[in-house]
């Protein structure tokens, strides 16, 4: 799916650190589909031990927040396992963006891999929205992926950087499978070229 | 010029297309697939009539999930369907499989290089973060999601921005009873558990160097909490004297040439770096972690710090929520912190020498009344050696419990639970909030380490009682 502008509500999860554990723990991961994952995003977070009862020390199910689209992170968001249930979780619950001071190069991957868009802003910058967002009574923060700016309902204005390759991936919408193959010549080329071991499997 | 590092070698090796304003396309030599992140990836293909491109080179195994008592029955109904799943898949898409069954299975990365599908320069690639332990090899090894799982099925390929690089060198030597476990959390915890994003690590310096494969392995696996994408260390005769004779070396060359290659892999004299730590042996101790990242951690002559011990407002956060999840007090000793469960295993430390370090310390012991301690083999063929040799009567006389191979307690998919609440010294990778089950409270520290804590209750520093058995 194309995206390029965006527009919502945002979350803020003012914590450094937030391993792929916590976004997806890992007695969800048995599914074998890539969809319906929404519902354990967070799940210890949000749920108290019964699975049903809503933490109150976690706000994403409140009316406030409940149907945000961006999502805003501290240092190192999405460390630790590979797991690409993650921003499956994220996407199904309806995150289409997530922006942090800094990623976990392997989370950051799999964001633009599914469409989501993951921008790194400077520390200063993300701790100034996360101000905006406490003190603004109906907070958004709007996107352009064209041009790669970012401002909130408070008036602060952004730019961030993006892979060039990336930035075409995603506006275009492509499936990167289908790009690759048609490199299929100059992969068979490096075969030759390279007798790739073989392993005897 | 400059000479070259082995990352910068090997990346140039394998890159198929190279463009400008583009990550390179970079051929993948070994792709490694378990039963959790492969199955929306097969699927994938299927939905759009695609092949696996070189099933030769991929390589399939059942870990994350496997129950480790019991074997023939998987109780949990999910769980099964993804192990079949992954049958049928291997079975359709050509895939060679090591069932729950099979002599060779294992946890993924203790088989690689135990089979010598593992070798030096070769990309490895897998679905799961710990893949960076292939690089002890001094292979380019890393850890990917599903998507580039179905991509390197359908095209043997990935497209990958050319990492920085990062010497990490650790000088001197190491003191009585430390371990590589506590070389890597001891890292961690000095530079941060985001020190390494963006950069693969080669580990150098004499420590390294006398270091044997296993412990390499140990090392090069946690590069991942250091947040770096993989994590390796220039072959040499350590190397290729595990390598040889293993199952799947390539059968075309002979040894000699195999070793010429590799060692022209070896980082030059003269390699530059983007950047350099210089860490010394000599300030190691055995090392336990605290809080809830790998980088929360302290030798075990400390105390569990204050969150004002930390500058930055954020840490002191972070240090008082870990505080409150782990259940401790700022200040208390370390080794006053008394734990109800022992895990020996997961790809960091389930090997024939971590067993045997463990081993050594639990002998002519009892396992405390008050702890279940377990240990879980990395593999079928680490199990069946270290039974060969009569570790697991140790280990079962002492009252620990002795399982069958798979990830098991690191991060609870199966039935090895911690239960909420319950504190668990373990030789896993990860403490995280709810890693080894739900509420449950994790300290990472090293094979000896946890057998000496099986043994005390507590966590405890195991020179001590090293030094006791030897007087």
């Amino acid at each position: 799916m194309a995206i390029n502008h965006l527009e919502g509500k945002v979350f803020p999860l003012q914590r450094d650190n937030v391993d792929t554990d916590q976004i997806i723990p890992k007695q969800f991961l048995k599914r074998i589909e890539r969809k319906g994952f929404g519902k354990f995003l967070f799940y210890h977070w949000r749920f108290e031990d019964d699975g049903k009862t809503l933490r109150e020390d976690f706000q994403l199910d409140t009316p406030q927040y409940n149907d945000a689209e961006f999502l805003l992170g501290g240092k190192n968001f999405g460390c630790g396992s590979s797991r690409e249930h993650a921003p499956w979780s994220l996407q199904d619950f309806g995150f289409k963006v997530v922006i942090a001071k800094s990623f976990a190069d392997i989370f950051y991957n799999n964001c633009l891999k599914n469409g989501i868009l993951p921008i790194r802003l400077p520390e200063n910058t993300v701790d100034a929205l996360f101000k905006n967002e406490k003190k603004a009574e109906s907070y958004r923060i709007e996107v352009s992926l064209e041009s790669q700016v970012l401002c909130d309902s408070e008036g602060l204005i952004a730019s961030f950087e993006v892979d060039p390759y990336w930035k075409t991936m995603l506006m275009k919408g492509l499936d990167e499978i289908d790009l690759t193959m048609h490199y299929g010549e100059k992969i068979e080329t490096y075969e030759k070229q390279n007798e790739v071991s073989v392993l005897g499997i | 010029m400059a000479g070259k590092n082995i990352i910068e070698k090997i990346w140039e090796k394998h890159i198929v297309h190279e463009e400008k304003g583009k990550p390179d396309l970079l051929y993948i030599d070994l792709h490694l697939v378990h039963e959790v992140t492969s199955p929306q990836a097969f699927e994938g293909l299927r939905l759009k009539g695609r092949k696996v491109r070189r099933p030769d080179l991929t390589y399939a195994t059942m870990d994350h999930n496997v129950p480790t008592r019991e074997r023939h029955i998987v109780r949990d109904q999910i769980a099964k369907l993804q192990m079949d799943t992954l049958k049928k898949n291997c079975g359709e898409f050509n895939v060679e499989l090591s069932d729950i069954h099979h002599p060779d299975q294992g946890i993924v990365h203790v088989i690689g290089p135990e089979l010598g599908l593992t070798q030096p320069g070769k990309t490895i690639v897998c679905g799961d973060s710990h893949t960076s332990t292939h690089g002890a090899f001094g292979a380019l090894a890393f850890g990917i999601g599903t998507s580039e799982v179905e991509h390197v099925l359908a095209t043997q390929t990935l497209w990958q921005s050319k990492p920085k690089t990062m010497q990490v060198e650790v000088s001197g030597e190491l003191g009585f009873g430390v371990s590589a476990k506590d070389v890597i959390l001891h890292i961690i915890t000095a530079y941060g558990v985001g020190f390494g994003t963006g950069y693969v690590i080669e580990f150098t310096g004499d420590v390294i160097r006398n270091l044997t494969m296993e412990e390499r392995m140990t090392v090069c696996n946690m590069s991942i909490e250091a947040g770096a994408k993989a994590g390796l260390i220039s072959p040499d005769e350590v190397t290729f004297d595990y390598l040889e004779g293993r199952e799947h070396l390539p059968k075309h060359k002979s040894y000699e040439e195999l070793k010429a290659e590799w060692i022209s892999l070896q980082s030059d004299h003269d390699a530059v770096y983007d950047d350099h730590i210089t860490i010394k042996g000599e300030d190691i101790e055995p090392h336990v972690t605290w809080g809830t990242n790998p980088g929360m951690g302290a030798g075990i002559s400390s105390s569990v710090p204050h969150p004002e011990d930390f500058q930055d407002p954020s840490d002191q956060e972070g240090t008082e929520r870990a505080l409150r999840y782990m259940g401790l007090e700022a200040g208390m000793p370390i080794e006053d912190i008394e734990v109800d469960y022992v895990f020996i295993g997961s790809c960091t430390n389930s090997r024939l020498s971590d067993l045997r370090a463990a081993a050594e310390v639990v002998k002519g012991h009892k396992v405390n009344t008050e702890v279940t301690a377990l240990v879980v083999p990395g593999s079928f063929k680490v199990k069946q050696a270290a039974e060969a040799e009569g570790l697991h009567d140790i280990f079962k006389e002492a009252g620990f419990e002795w399982r069958e191979a798979g990830c098991s307690m690191c991060l609870a998919m199966n039935d090895d639970i911690v239960p909420p609440g319950k504190r668990c010294a373990s030789t896993s990778n990860r403490n995280f909030e709810g890693r080894q089950g739900n509420g449950s409270r994790t300290h990472l520290l090293s094979p000896a380490m946890a057998a000496a804590a099986a043994v005390t209750g507590k966590l405890t520093d195991v020179r001590r009682l090293k030094a006791a058995t030897i007087s």
